[in-house]
């Protein structure tokens, strides 16, 4: 530590926010959080192996209002990262960087997902006949 | 003075020529990834409600089980790079990040052996 007045790159908390920004950091925490919502798939695909009675349990689970709160976390989560992952595979092959096309693609992704997420909800809904 | 050449110094310690390794698995897992998800939770949505039965005889579908030890491979596989990255840019103390790094991978290969053999069991009755 020679000098403590050297200039610094300025701090994330300098910048404000932006629709780009916020869409990678949330790409991340959507995958972090699937990462732990595959707890919840294995546990209910060693339950269909157990039995009966443990399936039972987990379904018990997922229809609770904290399952339901979880799936529903999980499923918009899912619906994000499998958009905004295509939009990144887009980037990849060198497609959509300008940034004009970056915030549309952003938008579409928004929207895309919350649709998606509302659609498997009513789906599932019609599915067990509560709707 | 050491007697090995510049030359026999530099050698071995440049790239080890996987690189791109990581980021392409990343990648060809997303890929097999889209139409897995997409196929899965349809199916869940579709199900949605049904009894246990009707749930064992859906796995128990031979195109039902490939599908889903894919799906599973694939996800693990993805999850764990991913987490990898995760960990390698936010926890900085060498020893947690390795042993955090270890954990996940650990984690993910027993999470997906007892997922497959959960679903090779049901498939097979």
């Amino acid at each position: 530590m020679a000098s403590t007045n050297r200039p610094l790159s300025p701090h994330l908390q300098i910048y404000k926010p932006q629709l780009t920004s916020m869409m990678s950091i949330m790409h991340r925490a959507t995958g972090t959080a699937l990462a732990v919502g595959t707890l919840l798939l294995v546990w209910w695909l060693i339950a269909a192996a157990t039995g009966e009675d443990t399936f039972g349990d987990v379904q018990a689970f997922n229809v609770s209002w904290v399952g339901r709160l979880l799936l529903f976390g999980w499923s918009y989560a899912l619906f994000y990262h499998l958009c905004n992952g295509i939009r990144h595979l887009f980037w990849d092959a060198g497609k959509g960087f300008e940034l004009a096309s970056a915030y549309r693609s952003g938008w579409v992704v928004v929207v895309v997902s919350i649709a998606l997420t509302v659609i498997a909800w009513v789906w599932g809904y019609v599915s067990m006949g509560e709707f | 003075m050491s007697l090995r050449s510049p030359l026999g110094k530099a050698r071995g310690l440049g790239s080890a020529k996987e690189g791109v390794v990581h980021w392409w698995a990343q990648r060809m897992t997303a890929v097999a990834l889209v139409p897995l998800v997409i196929w899965f939770v349809a199916s869940i949505c579709a199900m949605a409600g049904s009894d246990y039965i009707t749930f064992r005889d859906w796995i128990t579908t031979p195109i039902v089980s490939v599908l889903l030890v894919l799906l599973t491979i694939a996800t693990f596989h993805h999850a764990q790079l991913g987490l990898q990255v995760v960990l390698e840019d936010y926890v900085h103390t060498e020893w947690l990040k390795i042993f955090a790094i270890g954990l996940v991978k650990f984690a993910a290969i027993g999470l997906a052996v007892a997922t497959i053999f959960s679903i090779v069991k049901i498939a097979l009755g």
